[in-house]
């Protein structure tokens, strides 16, 4: 299994310093919109869906997909002082953290009617995590969900997709001066879930934000986090953790835009797979715009595929306009829990289902402790531990 | 007291024209207490022996047996044959990131003695057996061989030697790459767990350096995979002196 790789020596990656011609948001096929009918249909070959099997979107991507009303029911439980609205879709604190940046997103945009606003009052500290549940009742269904955090507020929010749906849905993160947000999506659908979704970030000034995406579920999962700045001494982490079993299509696109001067963000998402064609997709990529003198950045994915039949693509995408920086690095490496280790660990008394276990569990142990809601720790190792006796069962 | 048989073993490996036999017809019987030295040229079958007796699944066994105590060791997965009382320190023991060496030899112990031992006495005895082989105590907390240099692999090899206790342990080429103080050391753990008179030793080795740490009971000269000739530890002072010529040339002949 490989370690660190060098920046520029990544499995699949490719490093441009200087003015690219064509930023990284320029690549895909159409630019940003609210409006659905901006983009076209895609059909797979475009650098955006290449990794996607549209097939399974199950219609969100050409419009035949219709809201049935049976799609998802939302809970959202809140601590005290945080107030919960639905409101209509000319709220004027809808789409401010960012514009859909495909056409499923855009979709969604389009066609959702509700939309569900968390406010966090300025200076509010939460001792509790708000928790936000969406459960998938078998239909089609198009979400928008705002979490807005007021100055020098702190905050953890708990978004938890179960169950089965066909989602498309956009989630922004309005992160106020001084605020602090932490938000940890897990998608733990049914194996029959299609969820496609963007989370756009907007990192207001000294503001932090982490996100700890969990993907273990559903049949097709696609989501798009995003991070942009609205003002200096920002800084996002970004975390994430996959298990992609047989059949399963998990994507993960990451999008930090550095455009603001003396922001820090830091990447690190590491994924299991097992299974005939398990499939997982990490896209990871970082703008350092030439206004953002001081830019902090660093980004890793790290894959290990534990049985034959998987597929990895991985690729880190680091753009840099301007030299006057602090750091910035990115590495991506994907390893196979090989025979020869597992003949290691046997040759000493350990059963095999145990030697994957210890490993898969030491893969994952660092992530899992950045996350820092040991509630969610726990549930999380459980969960892994799941994954794996399914795999040796 | 108990006994590693082998009686007239063959083993192929999957070669692109078909299977390649390698051993062909080995006989020996190691019994507890015993050191066996395993010498040979390259290519001999050396080290072929050892991961068939550990179970390495790309070697086949064509023919004959393998008894730990009567029990058919050729039946058992690799786990079960480590579980036996069967160790192989490797040659080239593999990385296995993100699991600590403490979290491993814990979860090893557990396994071959059958529960899991008590955590302050264990913390201990890795200790003690860390100080003896002078490894630095921060290496427990370092993912398994992920970094570790040719002496740091062997030394981590012996470690779990002593910490296992087996009632057979395979040496394989534990003396390869190590420079003169590094051989000692290791040298000098296999002779304390040796001198349980619990364990039966096959130490393979291509060089009779060792042996001048090691002292074996027996000798047995490898070639075109089975023994071609055995003897005393006087054995090996003729081979340093004549080397395996006329072993390759005879076993050329016949093979």
């Amino acid at each position: 299994m490989a370690d660190n790789t060098p920046a520029g020596s990544t499995t699949d990656g490719a490093i441009q310093v200087g003015g690219p011609r064509q930023p990284i948001d320029a690549r895909v096929s159409a630019p940003a919109s609210y409006d659905v009918a901006d983009f076209p249909v895609p059909h797979g070959r475009e650098e955006e869906w290449r990794f996607t099997p549209l097939a399974r979107l199950r219609g969100l991507h050409d419009g035949t997909a219709v809201a049935d009303g049976a799609g998802i029911k939302v809970e959202v439980s809140v601590p005290e002082g945080v107030t919960v609205e639905t409101v209509g879709r000319d709220d004027a604190r809808l789409g401010k953290a960012g514009k859909p940046v495909d056409r499923v997103a855009a979709q969604a945009y389009t066609s959702f009617e509700k939309a569900s606003v968390v406010s966090v009052p300025k200076e509010t500290v939460l001792t509790e995590p708000i928790r936000i549940s969406v459960r998938g009742e078998g239909g089609v269904a198009f979400g928008h969900q705002v979490v807005e955090v007021g100055a020098f507020a702190e905050a953890v929010v708990v978004l938890d997709h179960t169950g089965d749906a066909t989602l498309a849905a956009n989630v922004e993160y309005l992160i106020g001066d001084g605020a602090k947000l932490t938000v940890v999506s897990v998608q733990d659908w049914d194996r029959t879930a299609v969820h496609a979704a963007q989370h756009t970030a907007l990192v207001g000034r000294d503001a932090s934000f982490k996100s700890v995406i969990v993907t273990f579920g559903g049949d097709l999962v696609r989501l798009h986090p995003r991070v942009v700045y609205g003002a200096p001494g920002g800084e996002a982490e970004l975390y994430g953790l996959y298990f992609t079993d047989n059949g399963q299509h998990q994507e993960h696109r990451l999008f930090v835009d550095h455009d603001t001067p003396h922001c820090r963000s830091n990447v690190a998402y590491k994924g299991a797979l097992q299974g005939q064609d398990a499939h997982a997709v990490w896209i990871g990529d970082v703008l350092i715009r030439a206004a953002a003198e001081g830019t902090d950045t660093y980004e890793l994915n790290r894959n290990l595929v534990l049985t034959d039949g998987a597929r990895v693509d991985s690729v880190p995408n680091l753009e840099i306009e301007t030299g006057e920086i602090v750091g910035a690095g990115h590495a991506s490496a994907t390893g196979r829990f090989d025979d020869e280790q597992l003949f290691y660990l046997m040759a000493r008394g350990i059963p095999a289902d145990e030697a994957r276990r210890l490993v898969v569990r030491g893969f994952f142990a660092e992530l899992v402790q950045q996350i820092g809601i040991p509630e969610l720790e726990e549930r999380l190792i459980a969960k892994i531990e799941a994954e794996l006796e399914a795999s040796v069962a | 007291m108990a006994t590693l048989e082998i009686h007239d073993l063959h083993v192929s490996v999957e070669a692109e024209n078909g299977p390649r036999e390698i051993l062909r017809g080995v006989d020996l019987t190691v019994k507890q207490g015993e050191t066996h030295a395993i010498m040979g040229p390259n290519g001999s079958g050396k080290s072929t022996l050892a991961y068939s007796l550990a179970g390495h699944p790309k070697y086949t066994i064509t023919g004959g047996t393998v008894t730990l105590d009567g029990e058919n060791v050729l039946e058992m997965s690799v786990d079960e044959r480590a579980r036996a009382g069967v160790f192989l320190a490797m040659q080239y023991p593999v990385e296995v990131p993100g699991v600590s060496v403490s979290n491993f030899l814990r979860t090893s112990a557990t396994a071959v003695r059958g529960e899991a031992p008590k955590l302050r006495t264990w913390v201990k005895e890795v200790k003690e057996a860390m100080e003896r082989l002078q490894m630095d105590p921060a290496f427990a907390e370092r993912n398994v061989n992920e970094g570790f240099s040719g002496g740091e692999k062997k030394r981590h090899e012996i470690l779990q030697l002593e910490l296992l206790k087996p009632k057979i342990a395979i040496l394989d080429e534990t003396d390869s790459g190590l420079d003169v103080d590094a051989l000692r050391i290791v040298s000098e753990g296999v002779n304390r767990v040796r001198e349980t008179g619990e364990v039966g030793t096959l130490l393979i080795t291509h060089y009779t350096r060792i042996l001048r740490y090691i002292k074996p009971d027996f000798v047995h000269v490898f070639a075109n995979g089975r023994i071609a000739e055995s003897g005393g530890a006087e054995l090996a002072d003729k081979l340093e002196e004549e080397g395996y010529e006329a072993y390759v040339t005879k076993g050329g002949v016949t093979a």
